[in-house]
């Protein structure tokens, strides 16, 4: 076959590979063909007709979203003929689809709009009564207005082929067919609303936005969820300082338009009415309102005592909080409160993996890597339900780029259905290993990503096994929060300073790890940032003075002395680092009043100990950060325009001192997400929610849960 | 069992069993030529089979009347999958009715034209899919593969070839789509019937993603003949390019409706006036709907052609699926059009956007005409629609549709007229009268 096949479209000479469809063809010329069952990367429909273009020596019109370009081949996508096919597609569908485009939640981006907008005729010759069937709930999240749907089978290809859930199908024929859940009458699924964003018109609404405003009424802000470590791009969609959606459907960002149901729907914890908006002081034993001036006094004041008697501090940060509140968190903790007790729950040993690398560049894959690498090996997790991005990015390189997935994994799996999959018990993951050495041997390059369960010398046998295989390995440090990675990078650890120094840099020796600040019986102060370690352990310490800063009166700040409101991330401006070491802008999107950001709250407890801790606008800080943190030189102008550039690794070995066993997954599935989860009415509303985390696809796709009530003690972070 | 009395005219090669005693039963099948044709052929090379079929100019009996032999050459050699044989008998064309009777009567024939694909192939899994409705001759079509299991026709090492051939049935769920070869491969599969995009066409990616011959019940039917008698015999029956017999299946105002057997290229008219002893009642003949319901209708002015595939295409229509309706001088052609547009309606599978939507407008408005309620400007709709429709569907279910009703527009279009003149005109509420 010819290397480049030569034709025509709308009298431009073009060129494209053998095989390119019309519709891409023409496309990248610049001449659009208008389709709604054609999607790029899912199967071909060739279900709306309304590509139907005119193709010289062919009678009739040809569908450009399945012809492939011949040489030679002549094609005119302009003519009559062509517009008047187009128009009558166009009336063919709105015939039963109902005109109620000034209520739809659709209407102002609905795509059918646009098409009758281009082709339509201004006027209706279609008389007869429509076909009404009344709209369906699928579940808390997912509505279904049959009338609506053009049956463009997108949703059912985004669930099948894109997430490999395959929850949606076709039921009835011809006027009356209809999209139908996979039981019946409600959806078991990821509950990601994949299918909702995807249709071009208004048959699938999501529950958390529908009938709340039109969409030119939104602010889009482009930010990073805060949920898991994934680092998603999710639009919010902010109406007078409240977010009413998040979705990203301009696809940019490390994640396409993916987004699981944390990113679309998780974000509602932000106006849970048991948000904190101002600061509390006990007093008398009880919590008590006051203002910020005087929480501020009450802790420098503590603070100020206690560090004049030199007592014992500990501070535990958080997974969530920015890059630049983490690295003013550790400088108070280290400069003004003279401690190396500090550390934030580790879900998974970054600094082992970094030092196991001794920095060599290469051997991070990005988050884009995955959807190259030619082969990929998932250790000890179940993707699907702890890294949604990752499982879906590995999914799309096997679908779309041939990729080949192997995985061991301790239970059954999502990957089992197109992966090469190995049952391992935790502990004897190796054993197993051995047995896929071979073919893993026999890929041009691999990227092994590894959960918690592999951490201190583990990795560094990984990592030996990796090199043993005679091919570029990569790696990924599979951790569990939105800035799990940069709270290491940014050294909230006892033993490390930011870039993985060693604290005798700054004079200091290793301190307390997380849970010996825990288990410390004479603590005098300890500082909580974005954490609830008392989820699980009591503090040991009885007269410590507890200062949280959160979202929420969590397990932690019900026993603190002082807390202070805390702005989300979704409130904030700042970067946070994914998984893959990827860095990436938060943009402030709703206008909550009352609490502050922990980057304000942390510069304001300075001043107030009249200490002086640099910069304090977001900007100066990740500017420092950039100065002094070894691997965050990033390009600017990347972070800035909301791309990702991925933080670089130490070049020295790293002088580790702490134990791996602090370092312990937080479990998530799907549909929780630690202590936020726990204030999200949706992600708690949802049938599925929290699901096994090692489900059988193929017995019980997924477990349904009676009850909403989640468990505290398997919750952790 | 026969349904009609046969007629002289007819020329029965594949029918003659039909009034035997015990026709079903495969020592009627053995006492009378049966399992010659496959003795024959196992020492035939896929080639000279092929070719003895492209002799034979046999033609697709489904409807398209595609040539079998050159459909059979396309499936490819030596791909490493394993290939089928299937064999639509999913008749579900309105004014079609011979798949049953051969599979009623005769379903030896039917096994041993497939056990010959089978071989040309070499196939090891046929399949037999039977339309839902027929579920009674699922248990005769059963029986006589049993039957052919225990003779050594069917299973392992079929007559010393050392050729293994297992042939099952299955049935449809109710779909006029599943009689569309890619629709019948999904229902087959397991899937939603729903017809896949062509190419690639399923001689080379059918079943199961394999290799596949997919031809009509009366296809295969006719093959054991052709390899008793030659090729040549069989189209020397018919006329050029259009070998053979066929069953004509007649129903509508005819004094003798029923399914003949006659040679390709008989008059269309003989067929009424001769085999069917004339139109009902002494009445004169208005149209006749030529190849089942999709093939648009023939003026009686029109009738007067041979009835084969090249002949009926020459005349705008079809031969299809053999299905030749009557319609007498008395014949509503409006309601015709309307019963016959309801009925794609109620078969579309909604895939594509013309069709789905499509049928169901014409259904509306042909019901609607149908109630009196019609005016003008519907009649250019109509014929519009359908126009709209033609040629712009996934599958050929949606020219089905739009081809016979563009067909009763344009030769009856003063019907339609007249429908005007005798029923109440719509007139609109006052007060919904636009002023």
């Amino acid at each position: 076959m010819a290397e480049v096949i030569n034709f025509t479209i709308d009298g431009q000479k073009l060129q494209a590979a053998p095989g390119t469809l019309v519709i891409n063809a023409a496309k990248q010329a610049g001449i659009s063909i208008p389709s709604f069952c054609y999607y790029d990367n899912l199967a071909l429909q060739a279900a709306c007709r309304m590509c139907l273009v005119e193709v010289e020596k062919t009678p009739k019109l040809q569908v450009a979203c399945t012809l492939p370009v011949a040489e030679g081949m002549v094609v005119h996508t302009d003519t009559p003929q062509v517009h008047q096919a187009r128009k009558s597609m166009v009336e063919f569908l709105l015939t039963n689809h109902p005109l109620d485009c000034p209520v739809c939640d659709k209407g102002g981006e609905c795509e059918l709009q646009d098409m009758a907008f281009r082709y339509g005729a201004g006027f209706s010759r279609f008389r007869e009564a429509k076909i009404h069937v009344d709209e369906k709930q699928w579940s808390p999240v997912v509505y279904y207005d049959a009338p609506r749907c053009i049956l463009c089978y997108r949703c059912v290809r985004i669930c099948g082929e894109g997430l490999g859930v395959s929850a949606l199908g076709i039921g009835n024929r011809g006027a009356m067919a209809e999209i139908v859940p996979n039981r019946g009458d409600h959806l078991e699924c990821d509950e990601c609303g994949a299918c909702i964003d995807i249709c071009p018109v208004g048959a699938l609404t999501s529950g958390a936005y529908r009938y709340k405003t039109r969409p030119w009424e939104m602010e889009h802000v482009g930010t990073v969820c805060t949920h898991c470590s994934n680092g998603c791009k999710t639009t919010l969609g902010v109406r007078n300082g409240r977010i009413i959606r998040a979705n990203n459907r301009d696809r940019s960002g490390v994640n396409g338009e993916f987004l699981c149901i944390k990113g679309r729907y998780g974000f509602d914890f932000y106006d849970h009415p048991d948000r904190l908006t101002t600061p509390l002081v006990r007093q008398g034993g009880e919590l008590k309102p006051v203002s910020w001036a005087q929480a501020l006094a009450v802790v420098a004041k503590r603070f100020t005592e206690i560090r004049a008697r030199n007592g014992k501090f500990a501070v535990i940060g958080s997974n969530h909080t920015t890059n630049e509140e983490n690295y003013q968190l550790q400088k108070f903790a280290r400069q003004v409160l003279r401690t190396s007790n500090i550390d934030h729950h580790r879900t998974g040993d970054v600094a082992t993996l970094l030092d196991a690398l001794q920095g060599r560049a290469s051997a991070l894959a990005s988050t884009a890597d995955l959807v190259n690498a030619k082969a990929a090996l998932v250790i000890d997790s179940d993707l699907a339900q702890e890294q949604p991005l990752l499982a879906f990015s590995l999914r799309f390189n096997w679908r779309i780029n041939q990729g080949h997935v192997y995985a061991v994994t301790p239970g059954p799996v999502r990957e089992d259905n197109y992966a090469t999959t190995v049952r391992a018990e935790p502990g004897r993951e190796f054993e197993q290993l051995q047995l896929l050495k071979d073919r893993l041997a026999a890929e041009p390059e691999l990227v092994i990503l590894f959960g918690a369960a592999i951490k201190g010398e583990d990795i560094r046998r990984l990592v030996a096994f990796g090199d043993s295989l005679g091919i570029p390995v990569k790696y990924v440090a599979l951790v569990d929060y939105s800035n799990s990675r940069g709270a290491s990078d940014m050294g909230l650890l006892p033993d490390l300073l930011p870039g993985y120094r060693p604290v005798s840099e700054a004079g200091l020796e290793p301190g307390l790890d997380y849970d010996q600040i825990l288990a410390a019986t004479d603590l005098n102060a300890l500082w909580v940032v974005g954490a609830n370690p008392l989820s699980r352990q009591p503090l040991a310490s009885q007269d410590a003075f507890v200062v949280v800063q959160d979202l929420f009166l969590t397990e932690t700040a019900q026993r603190a002395d002082v807390v202070l409101p805390a702005f989300c991330a979704y409130e904030k401006n700042g970067t946070v680092t994914n998984v893959c070491g990827d860095v990436q802008k938060l943009t402030r999107g709703p206008k909550t009043m009352g609490p502050k950001p922990d980057l304000d709250i942390i510069a304001l407890l300075a001043k107030e100990m009249r200490e002086d801790l640099g910069p304090t606008k977001v900007a100066d800080v990740f500017a420092e950060i950039r100065n002094r943190v070894h691997g965050y030189n990033l390009p600017l102008v990347v972070i800035e325009s909301g791309g990702a550039a991925q933080a670089v690794p130490p070049n020295d070995r790293i002088q580790i001192q702490s134990r791996p066993e602090v370092v312990r997954s937080a479990g998530n599935t799907l549909y929780t997400s630690g202590t936020l989860g726990r204030y999200s009415p949706m992600l708690n509303s949802v049938l599925e929610a929290p699901g096994a985390l090692y489900h059988d696809p193929h017995i019980a796709p997924f477990v349904a849960k009676g009850s909403v009530q989640v468990d505290t003690t398997e919750k952790y972070g | 069992m026969r349904y009609n009395e046969p007629s002289p005219l007819e020329q029965m090669i594949i029918s003659y069993r039909f009034d035997l005693p015990n026709p079903a039963s495969i020592d009627t099948y053995l006492a009378n030529d049966g399992y010659v044709a496959i003795k024959k052929v196992l020492g035939m090379t896929p080639e000279a089979i092929i070719d003895e079929l492209k002799v034979s100019s046999l033609r697709g009996r489904g409807g398209a009347g595609f040539p079998t032999g050159m459909k059979w050459s396309f499936v490819p050699r030596n791909t490493g999958k394993p290939t089928y044989v299937i064999c639509n008998s999913d008749e579900s064309e309105p004014g079609t009715c011979k798949d049953r009777l051969l599979m009623e009567n005769d379903p030896h024939q039917l096994i041993e034209g497939m056990l010959i694909a089978g071989w040309t192939i070499k196939s090891n899994k046929g399949y037999i899919f039977i339309r839902g409705e027929y579920r009674y001759l699922i248990d005769i079509v059963d029986r006589a593969i049993a039957e052919a299991y225990q003779r050594g026709y069917l299973g392992k090492n079929i007559l010393g070839s050392g050729w293994d051939f297992d042939l099952y049935t299955h049935t449809g769920a109710g779909a006029y789509e599943c009689g569309e070869e890619s629709a019948l491969l999904e229902s087959l599969e397991g899937k939603r019937g729903i017809p896949r995009l062509k190419p690639p066409f399923p001689a080379v990616v059918g079943a199961f993603q394999s290799p596949t011959i997919l031809n009509n019940c009366e296809t295969y039917s006719a093959i054991p003949w052709i390899f008793r008698n030659g090729g040549a015999a069989y189209a020397a029956l018919g006329t050029p390019k259009n070998g053979g017999t066929r069953l004509v299946c007649v129903s509508g105002h005819v004094n003798k409706p029923g399914v003949y057997e006659l040679p390709m290229g008989f008059n269309l008219l003989r067929i009424v006036n001769e085999v069917c002893g004339g139109v009902r009642n002494g009445k004169k003949l208005k149209a006749i709907i030529p190849g089942g319901s999709s093939s648009p209708v023939l003026r009686a002015d029109e009738c007067d052609i041979p009835y084969d595939f090249d002949s009926l295409a020459k005349a705008k229509t079809m031969a299809g699926s053999g299905g030749v309706v009557v319609l007498d001088e008395d014949t509503d052609i409006v309601a015709v059009a309307l019963r016959t547009i309801k009925f794609y309606a109620h078969e579309s599978c909604g895939w594509c956007i013309p069709c789905r939507e499509g049928t169901n407008w014409l259904k509306k408005i042909l019901s609607r005409y149908h109630e009196g309620f019609g005016d003008e400007s519907d009649i250019d709709l109509i014929a519009e629609l359908a126009n709209n429709m033609l040629g712009r569907t996934f599958c050929a279910l949606g020219d089905a549709a739009a081809m016979p009703t563009a067909g009763f527009v344009a030769k009856f279009r003063n019907e339609f007229e007249d429908y005007l003149k005798k029923s109440p005109r719509f007139q609109p509420a006052p007060e919904l009268a636009v002023v």
